[in-house]
């Protein structure tokens, strides 16, 4: 499998980046200068996925804060005074928008922060979610391409659906993420602001050869068998990056609870087509799509990641591990569903 | 497709149905009579309160042995037994009534729980993790619940006479043997078995509504507490059947439809109920106001 030695090279990177900066090409080619003794920019980023990539891109000049750590769930947070005392102290604040962290604006205004915020996902080309979701194999229609929306992204009119938050997945967003912090911080910290920039390049760098890497990956099976069911609703992108259908079993949120309606259909739906493996997210009972893998003998994928990080030592503990995860889990049933 | 062929077809074509049934059948017959004698011992929210009382359990569970249900139910299962065994205790040696020492315990378990789990760093909902659908039963879950199930009902038949009378007049148990104590204890084992067990299969909605809505509607059918478990179970397994059917064809969540469907039993009974109903309660009413009204006044 060809992402293997990608899984333990992003595992790898994982430990520099605690000891000293992440062993990236770029990290001898960073600027000696502007190296200050004084103290690390405090920043906050809101769930597991911004903090890595926020991690990456500040460097050794940013110490990190996470409100929604690994394996949290954004969809039911809670804070705590310990995250007002965060975001106080922070400068920086970076959150994904897309009404995706829904806790957000009432703890910064309880916890009085002033500093900068980033909205990551700013300027990426925002897809809609069905007002009727997940029906009928979940068409790909509800995405208006405006690359150049800079800024007017939240609620559009004439669009249907409410946006999908789940950007990240997709790689060429994680691009846009990753320009968005850069510029952020060099807002907040226009010292450094050279050191983020070039540590943003060579992040974007690495996330085009795992992008092209992939790409080609899913370019050598046929686009009909590229079916297969998830658990929710948060692999859009993702799926519209590399041409796969998402099937979800409930509705967009963990809460929804599908009817025994809902689950016919499903497996009806994999009866009919050719559905090749079912998959379960990480934080969820897998008990439904064993279900339906028991129901109509497909294959079951084993665990995507979504919304948040695994831990630290696990290959899903980075951004880019959790992507070369996903596909390669993707592409591993795929193709073994094809034989 | 003709009307007969309505009610059964969904169970026919697909195994998730007939797991449903048979599981939510399964849990209605062991937690209605249960739920008959919560009501006697005025303890009707004792299954929600349990709910968040496992937590602790819960959460020593998947710190331990990681994100493993077994774990995870064998952890809430203990917590969920020391929570009630220690209720009955202070219920037993104090004044204080069962109602409140439990709330006190409860309360006390579900803040250990939460602070264990932010131990961790991690807001993670470890109950909804552990919390299953009714569509969603696998063999050991399904064979989980029925030991559960046949395990409480021979149970409550060998405690039966005891039990009844540890809840209506636990004076006189006390008088005549010492098995009081004994009988209270097994009764709390097969309860906390009975819903960390449902939780863990069909999530808390489904048990604590399958134990109480039809237990609730019972009582107005019939008087005796063997009739209105008997009943119970039987309202329970019918509301089973009729949410599953209701869930398919109306498109709704499954446990919902189900718990629905026990409330509209339990509202008919209310309103119909021979045994002190509102439509029984005001005829009497009428017949009272007409019989004094014809008393000739004197004078």
């Amino acid at each position: 499998m060809p992402f293997d030695d990608l899984m333990l090279r992003h595992r790898a990177r994982r430990r520099q980046v605690l000891l000293a900066l992440a062993g990236g090409s770029a990290l001898t080619a960073a600027p000696v200068w502007g190296r200050t003794p004084e103290a690390p920019l405090p920043v906050v980023a809101t769930f597991s996925i911004l903090g890595d990539m926020l991690r990456e891109v500040g460097g050794e000049r940013v110490a990190v804060t996470t409100i929604v750590g690994v394996n949290g769930d954004v969809h039911r947070f809670e804070p705590s005074p310990r995250d007002a005392k965060a975001l106080l102290e922070a400068r920086v604040l970076v959150l994904n928008g897309l009404d995706f962290e829904t806790w957000l604006p009432r703890l910064v205004q309880a916890s009085g922060f002033a500093g900068q915020q980033v909205l990551a996902s700013d300027g990426v080309p925002v897809r809609r979610l069905n007002a009727e979701e997940g029906h009928d194999g979940h068409e790909h229609d509800a995405a208006p391409n405006d690359d150049d929306a800079h800024g007017d992204h939240a609620h559009d009119g004439h669009a249907h659906g409410e946006a999908d938050p789940h950007a990240w997945q997709s790689l060429e967003n994680g691009m846009i993420y990753a320009r968005n912090i850069a510029r952020g911080l060099a807002q907040a910290d226009p010292r450094n602001a050279a050191y983020y920039a070039s540590r943003a390049e060579s992040y974007i760098s690495r996330m085009r050869a795992l992008d092209n890497e992939i790409r080609t990956g899913f370019a050598a099976i046929p686009k009909e068998r590229r079916r297969v069911i998830t658990a929710h609703d948060s692999f859009g992108y993702f799926g519209d990056a590399y041409g796969i259908e998402f099937i979800p079993v409930a509705g967009l949120s963990n809460q929804a609870e599908p009817s025994a309606a809902d689950l016919a259909r499903i497996v009806r739906i994999t009866r009919e087509s050719r559905v090749s493996g079912i998959f379960i997210e990480n934080m969820t009972n897998p008990a439904l799509a064993q279900q339906i893998a028991r129901e109509t003998g497909v294959l079951m994928g084993g665990t995507l990641y979504a919304d948040a990080l695994g831990p630290a030592d696990e290959p899903a503990g980075t951004y880019l591990g959790m992507v070369s995860w996903n596909a390669g889990r993707l592409l591993y049933v795929l193709r073994q569903a094809g034989n | 497709m003709n009307g007969i062929e309505l009610l059964y077809m969904p169970f026919a074509e697909f195994g998730f149905m007939r797991r449903a049934l048979a599981g939510s059948v399964a849990l209605a017959l062991a937690a209605g009579p249960l739920g008959v004698f919560l009501i006697l011992r005025r303890m009707s929210l004792m299954g929600d309160a349990m709910a968040h009382a496992i937590l602790p359990g819960v959460a020593v569970g998947f710190l331990t042995a990681g994100l493993s249900l077994t774990a995870m139910t064998i952890g809430g299962m203990l917590t969920g037994l020391l929570v009630a065994m220690l209720a009955a205790g202070v219920a037993r040696l104090t004044p204080q009534r069962e109602d409140a020492s439990f709330a006190a315990f409860y309360l006390v378990s579900l803040g250990v729980g939460v602070l264990l789990i932010s131990l961790r760093g991690s807001n993670m909902d470890l109950i909804h993790v552990l919390f299953g659908s009714v569509l969603g039963l696998d063999d050991g879950a399904l064979i989980l619940v029925s030991v559960t199930a046949s395990v409480s009902l021979l149970v409550l038949a060998v405690i039966f006479r005891p039990l009844v009378m540890e809840c209506l007049d636990p004076l006189f148990l006390r008088s005549e043997s010492r098995m009081g104590p004994v009988v209270h204890a097994l009764f709390l084992l097969l309860l906390v078995m009975t819903l960390v067990a449902g939780f863990q299969v069909l999530g808390t909605l489904m048990v604590v509504g399958i134990m109480m809505l039809p237990a609730a509607a019972a009582r107005f059918w019939v008087v005796s507490v063997a009739g209105q478990m008997a009943l119970a179970a039987w309202l329970g397994a019918i509301a089973s059947y009729a949410g599953l059917l209701f869930s398919y064809y109306a498109n709704v969540p499954a446990s919902p439809a189900i718990i629905l469907c026990a409330g509209i039993v339990y509202f008919v009974s209310v309103t119909t109920g021979p045994q002190g109903g509102l439509w029984q309660v005001a005829r009497q009413a009428r017949a009272r106001r007409l019989r004094l009204s014809r008393i000739p006044e004197r004078d």
